[in-house]
């Protein structure tokens, strides 16, 4: 199945000035607002920790409808990212709002574990009401050379999706080079991924801009050879909106119009929304904000 | 710049200093790229100095309010011991601060005034640390069963704009007081003589001062202290020898998020004195409950 994959090596010292030259565009005024403003529109806010509670997670869902009340004419996130056991919480506290659920599922972060344990873990957390499932892949597998059995993985858990959309995390820091980020991402794709992601946020360095690009190259191939688009989120590192401008210059710049929207373009993120409304509230007011204004959760 | 030493050490290649500004322990250039010239008594080139900007003002305050909470939690016998270690590192390099006092118009005996009395209101401060909590804390009366105590506790993140008739002694009054009672600082060095604070900034750097407690920035006035008035997340704002219409107009930006505001006259105010580090204070009061206080035979 993988054997037809291509194995195309990435132009790392290209890909790195490139990325380099995504930071040099200056947006302001108007478009600084609309940039800022759809950067929050496409946030997956997240909350995967041992320590969650339905209370943190009702209280995430709040924040993810109601960014910052005092700010009129905000939109709200895309969707928040929680583990199995908090989906139908959020759920429940989501309702009517359009905010999507997303559930971390099959054995994250390690992705340690057998095949059932993944896929049943997967439709628990579809059966609960996830309109999205973030997998990880087994990446002890994709390093020992057994690229058969990640493809097989990703295309038995987009079964067990259903109807939800499947996003996969190739963990691109432990991934080593971008030659096998481009690779696994074309398994992923290969595989039936609805998205492509680049981090669990468990460990460092998560997504970083050259390993972003990879991707999104990855992704207009497909697109060139196929038609299909497929969706991409940086995961982890992203907390300030001017990372986050840069991040949407590249989509834009690489993929075009199309991918700038929240069907197809995702930032996994906690901490960037307050970051995000900050600047917003500086671009109304000319005053630098304070992180003592905004809702930490 | 160049003193004759440093000519016999290059072989007469006249190496003169790069001053820049000093955020969150490091020396960057200003990112506006913009400078200004400082020139001598007789109106000749002296240095270039980095001409500051809102954006230099806005990572500064993020290094002092991301270093606040780690120097409020030191000890404070600690923040003396560092405050002293200043004074000592500046001693060790005081012909390097005179030369420029010379260099910037000071004569000899002011040169010389200045930098001993800078060394003096460090060891001055430095001695506060450890005390003001005691002097302005208060155990207060109540009539229920409450020990009850006051405390003053650091504001937060301090703006300042130094005096502009000094070199030295300047900003060390305008920093000092404020990091002395566990705020961080951002300054904004006298216009007029600014070298003297960047050579400063060196010494804090050799002085086991935690990168971004204090931030010292070059520029302009005018330009800037909108900015220091306005920036939400400043929790004081001192401004030496603002004109009326700046104290009005300042004010009234600072009162957006409450910031203590304090306008202070160095024509009338020179002395030290511990009401400047209990300017930047807020007071806490605690009511600890305690068990029948007419048993313990206590007045309070």
């Amino acid at each position: 199945m993988t054997e037809n994959i291509s194995r195309k090596a990435v132009d790392q010292v290209g890909t790195e000035e490139r990325c380099a030259r995504f930071k040099t565009r200056s947006i302001k005024k108007e478009a600084k607002v609309s940039g800022l403003k759809m950067a929050l529109n496409m946030i997956d806010l997240t909350t995967l920790e041992g320590k969650d509670t339905p209370g943190k997670v009702r209280q995430m869902c709040y924040k993810a409808m109601h960014l910052h009340d005092a700010y009129a004419g905000l939109p709200t996130v895309a969707a928040v990212c929680v583990y199995p056991s908090m989906v139908a919480v959020a759920k429940a506290s989501l309702k009517g709002s359009g905010v999507k659920v997303a559930s971390v599922a099959t054995a994250f972060p390690a992705g340690q574990s057998s095949r059932e344990v993944k896929l049943e873990d997967t439709r628990i957390a579809v059966d609960a009401g996830a309109d999205e499932i973030d997998m990880v892949i087994s990446r002890g597998r994709y390093h020992a050379g057994d690229y058969n059995f990640v493809y097989d993985e990703i295309a038995a858990v987009k079964e067990a999706c259903g109807k939800a959309r499947l996003k996969v995390i190739l963990e691109t820091g432990e991934m080593g080079t971008l030659d096998d980020v481009a690779f696994a991402s074309r398994i992923a794709i290969a595989a039936g991924a609805d998205f492509i992601k680049t981090s669990t946020g468990k460990i460092q360095p998560a997504a970083t801009m050259p390993v972003t690009l990879t991707m999104l190259e990855v992704i207009r191939d497909h697109y060139f050879a196929t038609g299909e688009m497929v969706g991409m989120k940086p995961a982890g590192g992203i907390s300030n909106a001017k990372a986050a401008l840069h991040y949407l210059i590249m989509v834009k710049e690489t993929l075009g119009q199309k991918w700038l929207d929240n069907k197809w373009f995702r930032f996994g993120a906690s901490s960037l929304a307050n970051d995000l409304l900050k600047q917003l509230v500086k671009q109304k007011t000319g005053a630098y904000q304070s992180g003592a204004y905004f809702a930490i959760d | 710049m160049a003193t004759k030493k440093t000519q016999q050490i290059t072989g007469g290649i006249d190496v003169s200093k790069t001053y820049k500004i000093f955020i969150g322990g490091a020396f960057p250039r200003t990112e506006s790229g913009r400078y200004f010239d400082v020139k001598d008594k007789d109106g000749k080139f002296l240095a270039n100095m980095c001409l500051s900007s809102r954006k230099d003002f806005r990572n500064a305050v993020v290094a002092a309010r991301k270093a606040q909470e780690g120097w409020q939690d030191r000890s404070a016998y600690n923040r003396s011991q560092i405050i002293y270690r200043i004074a000592e590192m500046l001693q060790q390099k005081r012909s390097v601060f005179l030369d420029e006092m010379q260099a910037m118009g000071h004569s000899a005996s002011r040169a010389q005034k200045e930098f001993s009395d800078s060394i003096d209101l460090l060891v001055y401060y430095a001695g506060w640390c450890d005390k003001y909590t005691q002097v302005y804390g208060a155990v207060n009366p109540v009539a229920s069963s409450h020990f009850n105590f006051s405390v003053p506790e650091p504001t937060g993140v301090v703006a300042v704009m130094a005096e502009n008739g000094s070199a030295l002694k300047g900003v060390i009054k305008a920093v000092i007081p404020a990091v002395c009672g566990g705020n961080t600082a951002v300054v904004l060095a006298s216009e007029n003589f600014p070298l003297c604070a960047v050579s400063f900034a060196e010494v804090i750097a050799t002085s086991d001062v935690p990168a971004g407690v204090i931030n010292i920035l070059t520029g302009k006035r005018s330009e800037l202290q909108h900015h220091f008035a306005s920036h939400m997340d400043v929790n004081a704002l001192v401004v030496w020898d603002a004109s009326a219409s700046a104290r009005m107009e300042l004010g009234q930006h600072a009162a957006e998020n409450v910031k203590r505001t304090f306008f202070y006259d160095s024509a009338e105010t020179d002395a030290p004195g511990p009401e400047y580090i209990i300017d930047l204070q807020e007071t806490k009061t605690t009511w600890h409950p305690v068990e029948s206080i007419k048993g313990s035979g206590s007045g309070y």
